[in-house]
């Protein structure tokens, strides 16, 4: 059950409401952050130096504990040594998001560092396109399964109770075999997107294809179509627009088993970016490159809804989305 | 209220026409027809020693309450589902399986809702190997006859029910049946449309060298619609009478109050919801007057409304 919209924006076409909510509801986390980030009031637990006074083992724009910088303080008054002075800081964890949107242009502008390095763009396309194979690949035996797991019975039963034992294995558990059986590049880190997928895959299609109306099959047969036809003609288009709806789900699903993808074996892609940052402290391009894999999965997602309404123009259940 | 005539009683010219539809070729003849099968209680007998044949061009009515299997009985003509004991003959040869010379039309929406009404009227004859361009000279010929062809590029979503019950019967009519099933087509229509579909149905069955078998629950759609009635019995089905129905063709909304419609109608409520005589309470009948004893008043007492 839903209720209706708040006086506030209720006079508004519901059009212009639905999308007034949709930016409140990426503001509402980003108002969050800036406020946490920028009211030093809020929370800020630790104190940036800006004079190190007498301290030795201070440095400027060191973060120092509240309580050890209050005890230093007290310690240089006693021994009549000058003061260091501070402000309140976050831990360096949390970059301010300033910091982040900085970091979202200067990580394409930076040239790679080391001797084999790569731009922040070519460790995104491969982790793209590892994505892509592990999908496809998952895909091209995962759909013809669990529709023809969903037609027959037989099948459906055959196939099921080890693939509902299966999904319940983590994929990532399959990380070393993978790379004793596929090699340290690319191969095991499509290998534990496939894992990842596949399993769900043949499950979600195969339901999806037992709540086809089975009137529409005995129509079918009533008007002569018999065997393969039946799957080609009527279930397939039949179920499409669901199958459609559950592949963007399943992709979104493959998307999480990246990171752990790319740690198997030689380290690359994204994670690559990611770890390299964050061994360096360099949190503000941590927070960047996760923020980047959310907008390539869900503009990826939002074009293929749209592509989706496209393609499917009989399908009422888009209509009341 | 005048006495009513006997619905055995046939005018001069109903007896004739009868005497002429007997002298027609048989069509569809289904001969000691049984159909059991296994539940939670044990064994179920659904349908018990069905016998009837229908003559070309006929209009035969299959009517009982429900739980009689009159749907599992022509889900068996249809082949969609499998007998026991017995035989269907169409053309004197036995059935096996559904097939294009029996035509069938659903309650429910059974259009493909991914195909355009002109499309879903195609299907047919696609799947049978005609050409595109003539399996669409069919299709159009045939959303002519049930008065579509403006819609011929509109989705099944976009029409309302009694047009996409008309698509239904033009994508069953397209493939030439022998014999049309209709199962309870205008069950979900409301009391209107209905009306309007049943003279539209009449108006196609007299233009076609069509024969139709048409499952109903609605008493007065079956003696409008139908020469025979077949009336059918529960637990387990079987044929309870075959009812020549004596009101004269061209049928017409008006007949509905004529003493031979009335007369009929007497006749099939008899059967159908029999007068509880004896005590032996059918347990439909005996669920229906316990919930009457134990209506709790919810109201003030002094609260009367009738």
């Amino acid at each position: 059950m839903s209720l209706g919209f708040p006086a506030a924006i209720a006079h508004l076409p519901e059009s212009r409401q639905r999308a007034l909510l949709a930016v409140g509801s990426f503001l509402l986390p980003i108002l969050v952050w800036c406020m946490i980030s920028y009211l030093p009031f809020l929370w800020h637990p630790k104190v940036m130096v800006e004079e190190p006074g007498g301290v030795g083992y201070f440095q400027a724009g060191m973060l120092i504990d509240h309580a050890d910088f209050a005890e230093q303080a007290r310690q240089m008054r006693e021994q009549g040594l000058a003061l260091p002075s501070g402000i309140p800081a976050n831990p360096i964890y949390l970059p301010a998001p300033h910091l982040v949107a900085k970091a979202f242009y200067t990580g394409f502008t930076t040239p790679p560092q080391g001797r084999d390095g790569v731009w922040l763009h070519e460790s995104l396309w491969h982790s793209i396109q590892i994505i892509f194979w592990g999908f496809v690949i998952s895909s091209l035996f995962g759909v013809p399964l669990g529709i023809l797991g969903g037609t027959y019975t037989v099948l459906g039963r055959l196939q099921e109770p080890f693939i509902e034992f299966f999904r319940y294995l983590p994929a990532p558990a399959f990380g070393a075999l993978a790379v004793a059986v596929l090699g340290i590049y690319d191969g095991p880190k499509i290998a534990i997107i496939v894992i990842g997928t596949f399993f769900q895959q043949v499950l979600v299609i195969a339901n999806t294809t037992r709540k086809l109306e089975i009137t529409l099959i005995e129509a079918a047969r009533t008007l002569g179509t018999r065997g393969a036809r039946l799957i080609t003609k009527v279930v397939l288009p039949g179920i499409l627009p669901d199958l459609y709806r559950d592949q963007r789900i399943l992709l979104g699903w493959a998307w999480t088993y990246l990171i752990v993808a790319e740690l198997i074996g030689t380290s690359s892609g994204i994670t690559w970016y990611i770890t390299q940052q964050a061994r360096y402290q360099h949190f503000e391009n941590v927070y960047a490159a996760i923020i980047i894999i959310g907008i390539i999965g869900f503009g990826s997602d939002l074009l293929l809804a749209r592509l989706g309404r496209r393609l499917f123009p009989w399908d009422r259940t888009q209509e009341r989305k | 209220m005048d006495a009513l005539p006997s619905y055995l009683d046939q005018s001069e010219a109903v007896r004739a026409r009868f005497a002429r539809i007997r002298q027609r070729e048989v069509i569809l003849e289904v001969r000691g027809l049984h159909k059991r099968y296994q539940s939670a209680q044990g064994e179920t007998e659904a349908l018990r020693d069905i016998n009837f044949k229908v003559r070309r061009r006929e209009f035969v009515c299959v009517i009982g309450p429900s739980g009689c299997g009159k749907s599992t009985l022509i889900r068996i003509l249809a082949g969609l589902e499998s007998h026991s004991a017995g035989d269907v003959l169409l053309d004197d040869k036995p059935v096996s399986g559904p097939g294009r010379d029996r035509g069938m039309v659903f309650q429910g929406y059974s259009l493909f809702p991914w195909l355009t009404v002109k499309k879903n009227v195609m299907f047919g004859p696609e799947i049978s190997g005609f050409s595109h361009d003539s399996a669409e000279r069919e299709a159009r010929l045939w959303l002519d006859v049930v008065g579509l062809s403006k819609f011929a590029d509109a989705y099944p979503h976009e029409l309302s029910g009694g047009m996409r019950q008309r698509v239904a019967i033009a994508r069953a009519l397209v493939n030439q049946p022998r014999i049309l099933l209709m199962d309870e087509p205008f069950g979900a229509l409301d009391a209107q449309t209905r009306a309007k579909m049943q003279t539209h149905l009449l108006e196609i069955w007299r233009n076609l060298d069509i024969t139709i078998l048409f499952i109903t629950h609605d008493l007065d759609e079956a003696i409008y619609l139908a020469d025979r009635v077949l009336v059918l019995k529960a637990h387990p089905g079987e044929v309870q009478e075959v009812i020549e129905v004596p009101v004269p063709r061209p049928r017409l909304p008006g007949q509905f109050s004529s003493p031979e419609f009335r007369a009929t109608k007497d006749r099939l409520e008899a059967l159908i919801h029999p007068a509880e005589e004896d005590g032996d309470l059918s347990p439909a009948l005996a669920e229906d007057s316990a919930l009457q004893q134990h209506m709790i008043r919810f109201t003030d007492v002094a609260d009367n409304v009738e």
